[in-house]
């Protein structure tokens, strides 16, 4: 027990001796947790639309108005010029290009129907739907205006109408940085803990300094754990780190207990640092380690659920990512931050991240005696 | 010089492995794996009501492709618990006497409950929930015509069919060049200067410039490789298709090659150490890339200081380059403005770096 803790103690004073790496594992988290959240907000607003307007009436002017003054829509100026306007999709200048045509107005008022075009550019299919759903809204809402203000009688009859009321839980104000905090915390965690224990490995592997560990009387699992231990360590408090920026950046304040939040990190970095201690018993050199861990880390973060839905992956995409243990930690970590669930509520993601850290563990430790016998 | 440095990059095949396998993996899960459509959202049903009009809107949510009715309760305080354990993403609360309420007084009240935890699939499905009822309620109205009626006709330009590859296969070739280039060419000299090779290189008769060169020369053809790769896949797995020169797109991606080359050099000639060097390239290259490419995170809703650096981040010139050729097939002309401000950023990354490198040799 004693030599365990002779190596934690070395580990952490190397960690400490190098204040560019130390600085490193403190800046990293700190950016991403603050620059991501403010980057990563889905909403579709601002959407920049252009409109050529060739019948020049009041009610064509009062429309344009009605889409500018929408908060989804911006106006950019086009001079009528179609030709322009094209130019302005292809350059990403306009987003949408709604078209009134000569006669809308005329049309509208004797034929009883009239049309207008709008054209999207839909190199971003999300965005261009959703833009075209809202200007076809507005555009609704104006012809309801203008149908009213038309038929003086008779009004309509009475019928039966369904009334859909909905609120939103949680974030009522459909804040994305409530979202994503929890799910970047989730990914900082995993890096720090299994990525650089992977690297610290890896290096010592590179200089050739862990065949005198080797060699040393210290016992397999004595030397892995005093190796591991201080990045778990350094995992919890990149885990503080993240929720005090949580608050002063983005004043989240977890609804569950804080103490659930830890508990459940603490279990989480034990399949971590296995993950990185696998990761190293697999590869040579730090380069090897990086490429890996990057593939790896793309593949968590992916499938995780940090950007899109798991529930939108193909089923074979889910149970995929059923076996990615980042999945659960950031479910895990959403919801105590914002539903506030309790242990009771999450023992199917306790169950497997359980067996993460075993098996993971107990791969990692098989691997690592075969490789230096 | 070169040939040594090519033996180095193929003596190492698990490099080499993840290096080529990174790019098939993301188009693939890109391609078929994720999606930000809402489908299949597990709905609780809290019928208040049971009577005939709630039974039909509830089949209609359990027949659209949107939905999946996890379960029927009678009393909407299980909602919390359900939301707390993920069972359910929306919960649809009929009130007692529905389908009274709607055919003697005319109004019938339904209450959409949503755990906006994951506030974008929460509105997407709360908008499909009202789609749906919205149509129940216009069979009721019957096909009734209405009087000075406006008609929309909407056309998607370069992708009618709303195909997300459009979007995502011009961010992976972006992501994959700027990994490969600018984190392993810094780690690959850092390396060296670790190991203590790289005095040994230095003292040979050859000029710095030259070994800085033959150094990067494998990362470029590596890049050209994956690129390769990007794009066949891109063109017979996924079906995007390059619209305008591939002679012009092989051209912007060299040039942008050239350009994560050079920030590579330049970030081995301020480190030390791999790991050092792995961070640096990491946070300060890989993050703001993808942060500002465009491609997962939509520029226009950043806060302005971000929008404001964005312009001096290299990828976000790229990310438009590539998606103007391929996706909406532009010539130069249309493009010439990026392609500029892009050669200009090489040429003084790399003049930054070789005078940095010389500095250090001094």
């Amino acid at each position: 027990m004693i030599k365990m803790w002779l190596i934690v103690r070395k580990e952490l004073a190397l960690v400490f001796r190098q204040p560019a790496i130390l600085r490193m594992m403190i800046l990293m988290p700190l950016m991403q947790l603050i620059l991501l959240p403010l980057a990563a907000d889905y909403e579709v607003k601002n959407i920049n639309l252009q409109v050529i307007d060739q019948d020049h009436s009041s009610y064509s002017r009062s429309l344009t108005q009605k889409l500018g003054a929408s908060p989804y829509f911006k106006l950019v100026e086009a001079n009528g010029d179609p030709a322009m306007a094209r130019r302005n999709l292809e350059q990403n200048k306009a987003d949408l290009t709604l078209n009134i045509p000569a006669g809308f107005e005329k049309d509208l008022i004797r034929e009883s129907e009239t049309a207008l075009s709008i054209e999207a550019d839909a190199v971003n299919g999300n965005k261009a739907s959703l833009g075209c759903a809202y200007a076809s809204q507005i555009i609704g809402d104006f012809n309801r205006e203008v149908r009213e203000k038309l038929m003086q009688l008779p009004r309509f009859n009475d019928f039966p109408v369904i009334e859909v009321r909905s609120s939103f839980w949680y974030n009522p104000f459909i804040k994305y940085p409530l979202f994503m905090v929890p799910g970047i915390l989730a990914l900082l965690v995993t890096m720090v803990g299994g990525l650089m224990a992977a690297l610290n490995i890896v290096q010592e592997k590179e200089i050739g300094t862990i065949e005198q560990l080797n060699v040393s009387p210290l016992r397999r699992y004595q030397f892995l754990m005093g190796k591991l231990i201080p990045f778990w360590f350094l995992g919890m408090v990149s885990v503080t780190l993240g929720l005090i920026v949580g608050y002063l950046v983005y004043g989240i304040v977890p609804r569950g207990s804080l103490l659930t939040i830890y508990f459940f990190s603490a279990v989480y970095l034990i399949g971590a640092l296995g993950v990185g201690l696998l990761l190293s018993t697999l590869v040579d050199n730090q380069m090897q380690a990086t490429l890996f861990a990057f593939f790896i880390i793309m593949f968590f973060v992916l499938m995780g659920g940090l950007y899109t839905p798991i529930d939108s992956m193909p089923r074979w995409a889910q149970i995929l990512s059923s076996f990615n243990p980042v999945t659960y930690f950031i479910r895990v970590l959403r919801f105590i931050v914002i539903k506030g669930s309790g242990i009771s509520d999450l023992l199917v993601e306790l169950r497997s991240m359980l067996l993460f850290g075993i098996v993971l563990n107990v791969l990692a430790v098989m691997n690592y005696r075969k490789r230096s016998a | 010089m070169t040939i040594k440095e090519f033996k180095h990059v193929l003596r190492d095949p698990r490099s080499l492995f993840f290096l080529l396998a990174q790019p098939v993996m993301l188009m693939l899960l890109f391609g078929f794996a994720l999606s930000n459509e809402v489908k299949e959202s597990r709905v609780a049903i809290i019928d208040q009501a049971r009577d005939e009009e709630t039974k039909k809107l509830t089949d209609r949510l359990d027949q659209s492709e949107y939905f999946d009715v996890m379960g029927h309760y009678a009393d909407p305080s299980v909602v919390p618990a359900l939301f707390e354990k993920g069972a359910a993403r929306l919960a649809i609360v009929f009130p007692p006497h529905f389908a009274n309420d709607l055919e003697h007084l005319n109004a019938g009240q339904i209450q959409v409950l949503a755990d906006a935890s994951d506030p974008n699939t929460a509105a997407i499905a709360t908008s499909y929930a009202s789609a749906i009822f919205g149509a129940y309620q216009d069979e009721l109205l019957g096909l009734m015509k209405l009087p000075y009626k406006i008609n929309i006709e909407t056309r998607m330009l370069y992708n009618p069919q709303l195909v997300s590859a459009f979007s995502f296969v011009p961010g992976v070739m972006t992501l994959i060049l700027t990994i490969l280039c600018t984190m392993m060419t810094s780690v690959a000299i850092v390396r060296e200067k670790e190991l203590g090779t790289l005095e040994v290189l230095l003292a040979s008769p050859m000029h710095p410039m030259q070994i800085v060169v033959s150094k990067a020369v494998p990362y470029l053809v590596l890049a050209m490789i994956d690129v390769a790769v990007i794009l066949l896949l891109a063109v017979y797995v996924l079906g995007v298709p390059i619209r305008g020169s591939l002679f012009l797109l092989m051209a912007e991606n060299t040039l942008y090659i050239s350009n994560t080359l050079a920030l590579g050099l330049l970030v081995s000639t301020i480190t030390e150490k791999q790991q050092v060097a792995m961070f640096v390239s990491l946070v300060g290259f890989m993050l703001p890339a993808l942060l500002f490419s465009g491609f997962m995170f939509p520029i226009e809703n950043m806060p302005w200081p971000l929008q404001w650096i964005s312009h001096a981040v290299p990828t976000r010139w790229y990310y438009r380059i590539v998606n103007a050729i391929m996706i909406k097939g532009l010539g130069l002309a249309s493009i010439w403005k990026e392609t500029l401000i892009l050669a200009v950023m090489t040429l003084g990354l790399l003049v930054l770096a070789v005078k940095k490198f010389k500095v250090r040799l001094l």
